[in-house]
This record gives C-alpha cells, structure tokens and sequence, in this order.
C-alpha cells in the first residue's frame, strides 16, 4: 500500500507517527533498564511468570488429574509420588496447586478485563464532562470507595451466586472506583491541553475526543494501577474462595482448598500449607512487582 | 589576627551516587577570622556544600576529607556526634534561603527561636528565661511586636519577616560564626537590603566571623571582606572584595564582563564560555 | 480587594455595610454546613440502595423466609403482598428506607431476632477486636516505621519492609489458621474459638459488652484472665496487618519530611536525631497518621470478616457470613449497611479532624 502511494505523501504524516512511536519506546526501553536494577522485583516479574507459564502448561506439570479420588489414598503424607501429600478425598495435593495457578489466572484476568475498561470510561467520562455528569458519578464512586473492598464483594459474590465468573464480576464491582478516580484526575489535566483544544477546533465530537484521544493516554497510568492493586485482587479472590463464596468444587481454589483442608489441619497441614503458600507467593510477587514499577515511575518515593 | 575561626586545608567531598562517586568540593582550602568571606558560584559549584560539610550535616552519602578541618578549635573530622551537636547552634550556625522551608510549618515561630536558646543556655533555662530572650532577639532583628509575631505560624508571616526570624533563631544560641547560604535569594528585592544590613549590623555589632554564600557577585563585592570564587568544587580564585575588577582567572573575568552595568548600556551581554581546563586547574 | 475595585464601582454596595457582611458571611457558613449534611444524607442513602439491591438480587425467597419451605399457594401470595413484594421497585425501596430510619432492620430469619437487636450484640465483639488490634497497629507499627525510615537502607529497615510485604502478600486466613495450629494446639499457649470459654458463658452481665473492659469492671480476674487468652491471637493477628500498614505508611511520610529544609536547620540548631524526629518531623505527620489509623480501622473490619471465622469470634463478620451462607437477606443488608455505615462515619471523623488538627488549614 504505502509503496504504491507517493513518497512525499509519506513523509509528515509517517514521520511524526514513528517518531512518537520511537519515543514511546525509548520511553519503555528506559523504564525496563530502571525496573532490571531492582532485584525484589525481578523476583516479583519471575514468580508471576512463573504462575503464567503453570498455568498454561497445567497439563504437562501435574501429570495426575487433580479431581481424581482415591479414598484408598486419602491424606498421605509428601512423598515422591505425591510431592505435596494427599487431601481427604485422596487428590494430589500438588495436581490441584498447579491447576489451582489456572484459576488466579482466570480471576486476575476476568478482573483486569472488567476493571480497566469501566473505570476508564467512568473516570474519563467524569472529568471531560465535568458539571453534573461528574458529580453524579463521583458520588457514586463514593458511595462503592466507602465499603470495605472484601465485605462488599462477599455481598455481591453472594448475591450473583457462588462460581468463579461471579466472583470476578463481584470483586470487579469493587475494585473500580480508584481506576475511575485516576482516570478522572488525568483526564482533568489533559481537558485543557492545547492539542485536545486544536482537536475540538477541527470539529471533534466529545465523545471522540475522550475514545480517541484522551482515554489512550490514560491507559499506561490505569495498567499500573491496576496492577499494584492485583495483590489486593487476589487475596480478596482467595478470601471469598475460603468463605465459600468464590469457585466452587470440585474445581480447584487455593483459598477453598485451605477451607476444606481446615478440619484436617492438625494431623496433615500439608493439605493447607502448599494452596496458602501458593497464594502468598503470588500476591508477594505482585507487591514486589508494584513497588519497583512504582520506583520506576516515580522515583522520588525512594530514591 | 589571632588562631582563626575556621580553618580548611585541602577540603573534599564525595557523594556516592547510583552512577559512581562524585566530587562535589576539590580541595578547598581558606581560613575565616571576624570578617566576611563570600563564596561565589553557580549552582553545582559546590559552595552550599562547603558550608554543610563545616557543620557535618551533609547526607549520608557524603564522604569529607581534608588535610585539616578545624571549626571553632574543633577537629571537624574527628569529633564524634556529642561533640558536633555541642558545636552546631552554640559556636556556628547556619541561615539557610528560604524560611517558608527552613522553619518548622506546624511550631509557632517564638518556640523555635526559644528551643536554640534553652538547647545552649549555660544553666538550665526555665520557660520563663527563654521567652523573655525570644522576645529580646526578635527585636534585635527589628520585628516591631514581638510579642503576636512569636505566636505565629511560619505560614502567617511575610518572606522577609521570615528570614528575620531565622536570623533570631540562630542567634539564639551565641554562635561565633554563621553560615549564610543565600539568605537573601528566596525574598524580594525590596526586602533583600532590609534583612542584608541587618546582617551586616549585627555581625560587626557582635563581632562575628560570617561565610556568605551566594551565586550573586555584584551582591557579594559589595558586601563581603574577601571572595572566593568556585568552579566545579574548586576555588579557582580567592581575592579581596575591593580587587575583584582586576580578578586574573578568565572565569571570574567571564563573570564579571557578563554583569550588566547601569552607566555603561551594553548592546549584547557577553556570554561565558567554559574551558574544560578550569575544572582541573586551580 | 473591596478596597480595588469598590469605591469605584459599586459605591453604594451593600458588601460595604458591616452588618450586611456580617449576616451574609453567616449565611454562606450556614450554606457550607447544609451542603456537607446534604451530601452526607446523599451518601447515606446511595448506601441504602446499594444494600437494596443487593437484597433484592440475593438468591432467596424473602417469601419462604416467613413462611418455611412448606406452605400453600393463598398464604404464598398473602404473605408476598404483605411484605409489599408487588409494589413497583421504588416504593419497596421507599418503605425499605422508611424502615431503616425507624430503626427497624427486619427479622433474621435464622436467628428469629430482630436483626438490630442481633448487631447490637455483635459489633461489641468485633469492635474489642478491632481496638485491640488498633493498639497493637500504632504501639508496634509506628515506632516501627519512624526507626526505618530514620535508618533507611540499614538493617532494621529491611526488616521492617518485610513485616510490611509479608502483612501485603500473605493470607489472614492462612496465617490465623497456621497460627491456631501452632500456639493452640501444639503449645497450648492460647485458647480458642470464642470469646470465653464455655464454662464462664452467661456467667457475666454485660454492661459495654467489652469483655476485657467488663471482667476487669466486674474485678473477676479468672475470667479476664480467659478473655485475654481467647482474644490474644485474633486481636495480635489483625493487628500483624495494621502493622504492615501503619509502619509503612509512617516511614514514607517520614522520609518525607526528613528531606525537608527544616529538619536541616533544626540539627544546624545542634539537637540530636532523636529529637530532630520526635520535636519537629513528628509534629509535621501527627495528622496524617491519624487519617491513617482511621483508615487501618476501617481496612480491619475487612480482615476480621476472615479472622472471625477462623477463630470462631462471635462478631459482625461471622453474622455476616453465616448470613450470607444461610441466604438470611435481612441480615446480610444489615450488616452490609452497619458495615458501610462505620466505614463512612470513621473516614467522615477523620477527614473533619484532619482540617480541624492540621495547623496550616488556619
């Protein structure tokens, strides 16, 4: 296509596009080379690549179908054959950590998915709008920031019904309102710039300005976010799982698996202990992960 | 002159930063008596940190050498924390530029002033002592009612009435010599003089040794005894304040073509060009 | 500014009479003071229809709640128009809000209580929790935070970095369970399950609810002695996490204040570290801090939802859960609504202490 129109025609509406395109990588290229000289967060990067690639490959790690009973196997202790022992249905204890990985990644996924997207719009929405669009949706981002996270999500977990979609959906229902206020704070600064004024000018609709110019620039601020709150994600999931009101069984939760685990706790721990460690990794790479993003972005907090 | 006030040989200092060691001060060397020395620089010339290093209050990232470091009959490289704190406030103290910074937001101003005073006073003074001694300083640096301006909040007063007030401060605590580092850049050039002759006043009244650092030369000449000029942590030239016009280093003659002079209009200011070679000889 | 432009061009401006500004400067406060209960009451009632629908979404019938799973189709039909089930939306949730002002939170449908009298007996349960664990938070986490960031990239500050990301990653639950496994039943440190034990159960008459406050009042030091045994590892274990919180959020509002000019000047003036901290960089943070525990309360009323279960504490979380397995819909919108009511009311508090406290606001 572009060999067949003029070379002239290509230059300034190219050059410019892959000028900016160069310097959002240059941009990107130099965060990485700050963030690779945090080793914590290294870890962090590792571990949650790790939970990824377990994920995947599910199949392939645990050889064992981790919904198998054998009653006649029930609650062995670690052995060779059962690296973390057996639970009271006589399941592999490793089997269900590892297609458990698959079930964080479903919950972590489904809320990134949900989560972004609506507050984006929300908060973009609220401070292009400004007047009584804005303060119409700011209080009811109130009112969503004035639950505590976990108890709101129990009642909409239970009010949706248990199951694993649910439950995405219910901690997606709370964990929206500081996306939106970050897009909202963003998008104020960005109203009165100069290029949105020369893109009103030419005629652009609102709605246009805030889909294709303002809520771009918002995205790389709202992936942060959301990722430094994923830790908070995955421990309210595991929460809502032990109270059990997350996925349900036979399907495999580290924080169901603790739950039923419980009763059995004093004389085989190892049924708790490896889905409790699972979800303590995994969160504690997301906080490790955060805070050297943090430091990348915002160097002042510990320099 | 007799032994004088500070004494500095061969004074360096290093920070440690992420991209390897920098040298912020390469072998300063002067001695300060009762008299006014300025150090002149830009920013980056390393004349702030020649002051905190005299103090010891630079970060820990800091490294001070020096062949000899004496404040005050102190060696400043080894004496241990007690012995600094016992010199900081009560034999040398430090004006720093900007009062809406350098108080404390959230302590009523007389209250900073009388905690330097009870921190050096020989006997333990009662509350009483130090604010009869609050009020009385307050009015050595000429605030009219005392008694409502210690009262107040840093936030509630003018920049000017600030900078008063941390000259009082500092005073508090009967240093011999003080540390003025741009004392005058942050206010407005009404106020400048106002709180620059009092400086002058009191340093001649109670004869002290003051070290005035500032970046403005015409402001320094006028002001001070002696000038050391600094380039890239060194003192590329030292002389007195009243042979500045025949200054021999092609920096301070930079300097100086590139001021602007009311009698004699200018077409186009010069602009200073830098020879990498000042950076190493001195 | 009057002196600019009034004389000028507005001679005769009411502005200028004294008593006019007067009366006018109390009518904007009073304005300010109704538009803040204004939007409080929005605030409120935006909670209530939150809990509304989330009543009304709940999987249960609020039919057979009343009546049990036996019943024929006339009663059926008798008791959903009672409850006012065929009304449009709008006036049920005009009469749900008319109740709740009343007082009147409904029936569990479990417990057979009136669902206020059952919070009422509640919330002092977990409200002993979350204090204690506030006090454990503040006494531990703030000296904590101060020392790290006074000795930032020492040791202690890496060891109160990993108290604070162990507080972030690992789950309440799991700990509390690791810790039941451990200091009940392999040392028998601590009893659990409960608030006493059973033998002193009913033997006392409450009178804040507060059991420490009440066996001490009562002078019944066996069974204070009990009372502490039980509420040791929950109330340590919920404070663990506003540990995490407070000695982190105290270190970087430190640091920050020890960049400051003034912590400069303040050890030019030749006091110690010790006091260059406490005197002046201290005083700089009072305010936030408070915001903070305000925060760490409310935050905690999360973690105790978990804690309460594990441990068997008899407190709004366990109501709340039993609740929402039981599907008991009254319950689980009055907890909800206590929940989020004390959730705004501390974050309200703390927000008019915070303008009232913070020495620059005036």
């Amino acid at each position: 296509m572009s060999a067949s129109s003029p070379a002239i025609d290509d230059g300034p509406t190219r050059g410019p596009a892959r000028s900016a395109l160069d310097a959002a990588l240059k941009q990107v290229a130099a965060g990485w080379a700050s963030y690779r000289r945090h080793p914590l967060g290294m870890v962090g990067l590792a571990l949650i690549a790790a939970l990824l690639a377990t994920a995947l490959l599910a199949p392939l790690i645990a050889h064992v179908d981790p919904n198998a009973q054998d009653l006649r196997q029930r609650l062995l202790p670690p052995s060779a054959l059962h690296w973390f022992g057996t639970d009271h249905l006589g399941r592999d204890v490793f089997a269900r950590v590892v297609y458990g990985a698959r079930t964080t990644v479903q919950i972590v996924a489904l809320v990134t998915v949900l989560v972004a997207p609506l507050g984006l719009v929300i908060g973009t929405a609220s401070g292009y709008a400004g007047g009584l669009v804005d303060e119409v949706l700011m209080r009811v981002t109130d009112i969503f920031l004035s639950f505590p996270g976990l108890v709101l999500a129990l009642g909409f977990a239970a009010a949706l019904g248990p199951g694993l979609t649910n439950a995405g959906i219910a901690i997606s229902l709370t964990a929206w309102p500081p996306i939106a206020r970050l897009a909202r704070a963003e998008t104020l600064s960005l109203r009165n710039a100069d290029f949105i004024a020369a893109v009103r000018l030419q005629g652009a609709t609102p709605m246009r300005i805030v889909l294709r110019h303002i809520l771009p620039l918002c995205i790389p601020s709202v992936i942060v976010r959301v990722t430094l709150n994923m830790a908070g994600v995955i421990l309210t999931a595991a929460g809502l799982g032990f109270l059990g009101l997350g996925a349900q069984p036979p399907l495999a939760e580290w924080g169901s698996m603790v739950s039923t685990g419980r009763q059995f706790m004093l004389d085989s721990p190892w049924v708790v202990a490896a889905p409790g460690l699972s979800i303590a990794a995994i969160s504690l790479a997301f906080n490790l992960a955060g805070d050297a993003l943090r430091d990348v972005l915002d160097p002042r907090n510990e320099a | 002159m007799s032994a004088p006030l500070v004494s500095a040989r061969n004074l360096t200092v290093r920070f440690a930063t992420q991209k390897g060691p920098v040298d912020a001060v390469r072998g300063v060397s002067f001695d300060l008596g009762r008299e006014k020395i300025g150090i002149v620089g830009e920013s980056g010339s390393g004349k702030s940190t020649v002051g905190r290093a005299l103090m010891r209050l630079l970060p820990r990232s800091a490294t001070v050498a020096a062949d000899r470091l004496v404040v005050c009959d102190t060696d400043v490289l080894a004496a241990d924390e007690k012995i600094m704190r016992r010199i900081r406030g009560r034999r040398i103290g430090l004006i720093m530029q900007d009062p809406k910074y350098s108080l404390n937001p959230v302590v009523p101003v007389g209250l900073q002033i009388a905690e330097t005073f009870r921190l050096h006073s020989p006997a333990h003074a009662g509350a009483r002592a130090a604010r009869e001694a609050t009020l009385a300083l307050l009015r050595q640096v000429r605030i009219h009612d005392p008694e409502r301006v210690a009262g107040l909040y840093p936030h509630q007063i003018s920049g000017g009435m600030g900078q008063r007030v941390m000259i009082a401060m500092v005073l508090a605590g009967g240093p011999e010599v003080l540390i003025a580092d741009e004392p005058t850049s942050a206010l407005d050039v009404t106020v400048r003089m106002e709180v620059l002759s009092l400086l002058d006043e009191l340093v001649a009244r109670k004869g002290l040794g003051l070290l005035f650092i500032s970046h403005d030369l015409n402001l320094v000449r006028r002001f001070c005894d002696r000038v050391l000029i600094m380039y890239a942590g060194r003192v590329v030239e030292a002389l007195k304040a009243s042979e500045i016009d025949h200054a021999k280093h092609p920096y301070t003659q930079g300097l100086l073509a590139s001021l602007p002079l009311i009698r004699q209009p200018r077409e186009i200011l010069p602009t200073l060009v830098r020879d990498p070679a000042w950076r190493e000889s001195a | 500014m009057s002196a600019a432009h009034g004389p000028t061009l507005h001679t005769a401006s009411p502005a200028d009479d004294p008593e006019d500004d007067r009366v006018r400067r109390f009518l904007a406060g009073l304005g300010r003071v109704a538009g803040r209960l204004l939007s409080i009451a929005l605030t409120l009632l935006g909670l209530l229809l939150l809990t509304f629908t989330m009543g009304r979404l709940l999987p249960a019938d609020p039919v057979l709640a009343v009546t049990g799973a036996e019943v024929n189709k006339a009663t059926y039909d008798r008791v959903y128009a009672e409850l006012g089930l065929d009304r449009p939306l709008w006036e049920q949730f005009a009469s749900y809000v008319g109740n709740v002002l009343r007082g009147d939170l409904g029936v569990s449908a479990t417990t057979g209580h009136s669902v206020l009298s059952d919070l009422g007996h509640v919330f002092p349960a977990t409200f002993e929790l979350a204090v204690f664990a506030v006090i454990t938070g503040v006494a531990i986490g703030l000296p904590l935070g101060i020392v790290a960031a006074v000795n930032r990239g020492r040791l202690i500050d890496h060891v109160a970095r990993i108290i604070g990301l162990a507080g972030h990653s690992v789950p309440i639950f799991w700990l509390g369970l690791m810790a039941l496994f451990v200091f009940y039943a392999k040392l028998h440190w601590v009893d659990a399950s409960g608030r006493l034990s059973v033998f002193y159960e009913g033997m006392l008459e409450p009178v804040t609810g507060l059991l420490l406050l009440d066996t001490a009042m009562a002078r019944d030091w066996d069974m204070f002695r009990d009372a502490v045994s039980h509420i040791v590892l929950p109330g340590l274990l919920l404070g663990y996490y506003s540990v995490a919180y407070i000695s982190r959020m105290t270190r970087s509002f430190m640091l920050e204040q020890l960049n400051q000019e003034y912590v400069i000047a303040a050890r030019a003036k030749g006091l110690s570290t010790a006091q260059v901290v406490w005197r002046h960089a201290f005083k700089n943070i009072r305010v936030q801090l408070l915001t903070i525990v305000a925060l760490t309360l409310g935050g905690l009323l999360d973690g105790a939802v978990l804690v309460e279960t594990v441990f068997g504490w008899p407190g709004l979380g366990q109501y709340l859960t039993r609740g929402l397995t039981m599907n008991d819909m009254n319950v689980v919108m009055g907890a909800v609504l206590l929940t989020g009511a004390m959730f705004m009311a501390i974050n309200l508090i703390s927000d008019r202490l915070y303008r009232i406290l913070d020495a620059r606001t005036h």
